[in-house]
């Protein structure tokens, strides 16, 4: 419930306010939200802001200095003296860029890593023998700083590629950075797609309204109903992990999956509905991931904005840096074409995705939990000749059965990596991970244990009718808008629905006293 | 179209409204078995309000006083706004509330609530207050009683904070979803079982013993109000023998009704007077009085009211005693139904169901 | 251009990439395949792609690839 109670007087105050003032209101709205949870946020966003902004106006400055200087002399200037001064022009562009770059990600840094570090220097004091020790520094880390440090990181870059010009207004820019729906869980928008929408004039719209609320409820139905309830199991089993191990891993695992996809969907579900609400368009974070059939799919249907993000702003710039260019060369000429040509890539994807895993904490788990995607997504293209020759041979790539194997095998492998991520410790995943085949106990499931997990029968019962609906909405939208096709339907279906989500999140919802995992999961990354 | 869209749209809308009151109705808990004291506070609305005497308080008004003794012997009429550790506030809010329906000659308050200067228990409160009539008055009182953990719209729509009752709904929420059977004699819980009191300790020392600002400022208020209304309020201690009433409580209460110039009976002085035994007249071991304490100090009560107030004896009024006459039916009747099933099974088996421990 | 088409049809033997308009959108290439191109149209055409210039716009087709080149060049 972190926003949406606060939501509700901003939409009726925003419809009611001249037009001009609504995005005025939303950026007094998103600081008024930030500084609720703590006034010490707001220093780090204020700085954020500013910094970015005026060095955005910079590069803006210079981009001009450099068009209007290469248009006025257009004809005096001989092509080398052009390549000379656009190498000038591009040298002074990055500093500023760096500049940003190291302020904010700097901040970013001290305040997510320095504990990090410092467990780490302590852990090699010790090693080492010596008596030293680092204190822990006592910060209380900003939330949502993750998320929207990316968002006006991939801004700045954005103008010194020249992708666009820099935002003016400062209020519009600081209201980009602060947007309160998405300020704790993202999307990471990209300015040049939220502003379409963030800074226009919006008149009220009933289908909007309409197709906005039922999204809300959605996402609540998802986080209420299934997310908050499974979590009660998923904990149980991983703070006792001497009760529960071999099967319990598994089954953990499995919830965990469940647990999380309801969970963050459903919370971008409320971002995005909240946003449709008020007219503004939020750009989609999951397509479906469930029904991916390679690790590579999912994670282009999973956290879709934070994929692009790395991919835009670390894969491909540091793909074509002179030194990796450089050491491709190098790699080729020792190694051959085949493997030589492979390794840089697969080193380029090692670095995102050590940087992937640490975005996510300040731990050696996330870390872990990266470099174990990136390892199999390198396995994966290495046995592509493997299965190329397999469905040659066997042409049994298109069968639903054999898509059905490989959604499950995904799932399976994805949320057997994120074990990482529930244990929190890497020596006990991979331990944890091991009783799955060294003692599997499987006749526990029939003990009764299940029962002993902090859910009842009833619980297990909503959790698979859950289940089984958000299956049948995942598939009916693989056609198209399922809201849309509501609107379409007969009225009485409409009603229906929506009708039994309320009823169902008010009666079902894992709420209020008694249960108090409330909070998203995904709150501090 | 619009219009026909627009009546669709409303008549979906009250519809789902109606169904939303009607699991909210189903889904609170409905305190027939076991624990009646949350069916107390609403009680109230279902009886006649023409009385002389209101009690507000905790157990120790709702168990120990008996009205329709009060009716028998002395011809009072008086009604119980008691509730589970009712908080001073929840007093002074429910004598607030009880004032809109009626004006009585005397108001008893029991000060054992002075304990408290916090809010406690969620689950008390919401016996307390889950009963009321919807009013600013009950806002009022969520307000001064909500522990950190509550929400004022978790009381506003108390379907948000029982939901979770869906899978543990009885036949009993069925049956009783609209209205209750009568269980209370004009707010008295009556408990014919015997349960000897046993050594009670001494209370152990307290830090402070200055009864907090909280409770003294509705204490304040209750006097404030009660003079407007120009009616007596009567301070007393009942004679539970716990929680340990302090001498410096004591004290501090004697002083102050010695300032503001009212009554005050500490019954715990009173007891050989009373005539109660705790061997005989306690159902908890001295905590709570059962049927017979609680007769005998109506009986003690009713003589003091008369004595120092000028109380008309009302057993002539005819209308009256229509009204009374079934309630000392239904008292009798509960008496006798509790005397049986004691000798029957050993236990309450109308209060507490099939099981005894339930 | 024919050289590039040779650089694509290596990649992908069974895509006609003379006509196709959405290899990114279709998801033809993946990000892994863009890198390998990227690095094999810097050696035989000795341009440097930089990574501003690696946007759908710029991979969606052949001809769109073969502009790109043109343009830096160019520079």
């Amino acid at each position: 419930m972190l926003f949406t109670s606060y939501s509700f007087i901003i939409f009726i105050l925003y419809y009611t306010i001249p037009k001009g003032l609504q995005w005025v209101l939303l950026l007094a709205a998103s600081y008024l939200f930030y500084s609720l949870m703590s006034i010490k946020f707001l220093f780090y966003i204020l700085f954020t802001t500013i910094t970015t902004y005026f060095i955005g106006i910079k590069i803006g400055e210079l981009h001009n200095i450099h068009s209007n200087y290469l248009a006025d002399h257009k004809a005096s200037l001989s092509r080398e003296e052009k390549k000379s001064y656009r190498a000038f022009m591009k040298s002074r562009l990055w500093k500023w860029l760096l500049v940003c770059l190291l302020l904010n990600f700097g901040l970013l840094v001290i305040a997510k890593y320095t504990n990090f570090t410092i467990e780490n220097i302590n852990g090699i004091l010790e090693l080492i023998g010596s008596s030293k020790r680092l204190t822990f520094w006592n910060i209380a880390l900003p939330m949502g700083i993750s998320f929207y440090t990316f968002k006006t990181m991939s801004y700045i870059i954005d103008v010194y590629r020249g992708k666009y010009p820099p935002e003016k207004n400062i209020f519009k820019f600081a209201l980009f950075v602060s947007y309160f729906p998405q300020l704790i869980q993202g999307p990471i928008s990209r300015f040049d797609d939220l502003s379409e929408t963030l800074f226009t004039e919006h008149s009220f719209d009933r289908k909007n309204l309409n197709f906005g609320l039922q999204r809300i409820m959605w996402g609540f139905f998802k986080k209420l109903v299934i997310a908050d309830r499974m979590l009660v199991a998923v904990n149980t089993i991983i703070r006792d992990p001497e009760a529960y191990q071999g099967i319990f891993v598994f089954l953990g695992m499995l919830f965990y999956t469940y647990q999380l996809y309801a969970d963050f969907t459903g919370g971008i579900d409320i971002t995005i509905g909240i946003s449709e609400v008020l007219g503004i368009k939020v750009r989609e974070n999951f397509e479906r991931p469930y029904f991916s059939k390679s690790i590579t799919e999912f994670w282009r249907r999973w956290h879709i904005t934070m994929g692009t993000w790395f991919k835009d702003y670390l894969f491909y710039p540091l793909s074509v840096w002179k030194p990796m260019l450089n050491f491709a060369k190098f790699s080729r000429n020792k190694f051959g074409n085949n493997f030589g040509k492979k390794l840089p890539v697969y080193l380029t994807t090692l670095i995102v995705w050590f940087t992937t895993g640490l975005w996510h904490g300040a731990n050696w788990n996330f870390i872990a939990w990266g470099l174990t995607n990136g390892i199999v997504i390198i396995i994966s293209l290495e046995c592509k000749p493997f299965y190329n020759w397999f469905h040659n041979k066997f042409k049994v790539g298109g069968t639903f059965g054999f898509r059905l194997f490989q959604i499950i095998r995904t799932t399976l492998l994805m949320s057997a990596i994120r074990l990482f991520d529930l244990y929190r410790d890497v020596p006990m995943t991979l331990r944890m991970f091991g009783t799955i085949f060294t003692k599997p106990n499987i006749h526990m499931l029939f003990n009764g244990s299940l029962a002993n997990l902090g859910l009842s029968l009833s619980d297990y019962f909503i959790l698979l009718l859950g289940f089984v609906v958000l299956l049948i909405v995942s598939l009916v939208q693989r056609t198209g808008s399922v809201r849309g096709k509501i609107a379409e339907s007969n009225m009485v279906v409409g009603y229906a629905l929506n009708y039994a989500l309320i009823i169902a999140i008010l009666i079902f919802g894992a709420y209020g006293i008694g249960y108090d995992a409330n909070q998203f999961i995904y709150n501090q990354f | 179209m619009k219009k026909k869209r627009l009546a669709i749209s409303l008549l979906v809308g009250c519809l789902l409204l109606a169904n939303l009151f009607f699991l909210q109705k189903l889904l609170m808990p409905k305190h027939v078995f076991g624990t009646l004291e949350g069916s107390l506070v609403e009680d109230y609305y279902k009886v006649e309000k023409n009385n002389d005497v209101i009690f507000i308080g905790d157990c120790e008004v709702y168990e120990n006083f008996s009205p329709i003794t009060l009716w028998e012997e002395y011809g009072i009429t008086s009604y119980i706004r008691g509730s589970a550790q009712q908080l001073i506030w929840q007093s002074y809010y429910l004598l607030e509330e009880t004032l809109k329906y009626e004006k009585p000659e005397i108001v008893v308050f029991n000060v054992l609530a002075m304990m408290y200067n916090e809010p406690q228990k969620e689950a008390y409160n919401r016996m307390s207050l889950d009963g009321m009539k919807f009013s600013l008055t009950k806002i009022k009182s969520i307000m001064a009683s909500m522990t950190e953990e509550e929400n004022l719209i978790e009381y506003i729509f108390p379907l948000l904070r029982y939901h979770s009752r869906w899978n543990e709904l009885k036949s009993e929420d069925f049956k009783y979803i609209f209205k209750k059977k009568d269980m209370f004699h004009n707010g008295y819980y009556m408990r014919a079982d015997i349960k000897p009191a046993g050594n009670i300790p001494k209370g152990k020392k307290l830090p402070n013993y200055e009864f907090g600002e909280r409770a003294y400022y509705y204490l304040d208020k209750m006097v404030e109000l009660t003079k407007k209304n120009d009616i007596d309020l009567v301070l007393v201690k009942a004679p539970s023998l716990y929680p340990y009433w302090y001498d410096e409580w004591d004290e501090q209460i004697r002083e102050y009704a010695k300032a503001k110039d009212l009554k005050y009976i500490n019954y715990l002085e009173l007891i050989d007077e009373v005539g109660i035994d705790f061997n005989e007249d306690t159902y908890d071991g001295g905590l709570h009085l059962n049927v017979y304490g609680a007769e005998k100090l109506a009986r003690h009560f009713g003589g003091y009211l008369k004595e120092h107030f000028n109380l008309k004896d009302r057993r002539q009024d005819k209308e009256l005693k229509k009204q009374w006459g079934k309630k000392v039916d239904f008292y009798y009747s509960m008496k006798e139904e509790q005397v049986k099933e004691l000798e029957e099974f050993g236990y309450l088996k109308s209060i507490f169901g099939d099981k005894q421990n339930n | 251009m024919e050289t590039l088409l040779e650089i694509l049809q290596e990649l992908h033997e069974d895509i006609d990439f003379e006509t196709h308009e959405r290899l990114v959108d279709d998801k033809v290439l993946d990000s892994f395949d863009i890198i390998t191109l990227v690095t094999e149209i810097n050696e035989e055409f000795d341009i440097a792609i930089p990574a501003e210039e690696i946007i759908p716009e710029n991979f969606n087709s052949a001809k769109a690839l073969y502009a790109m080149i043109e343009r830096l060049s160019d520079y």
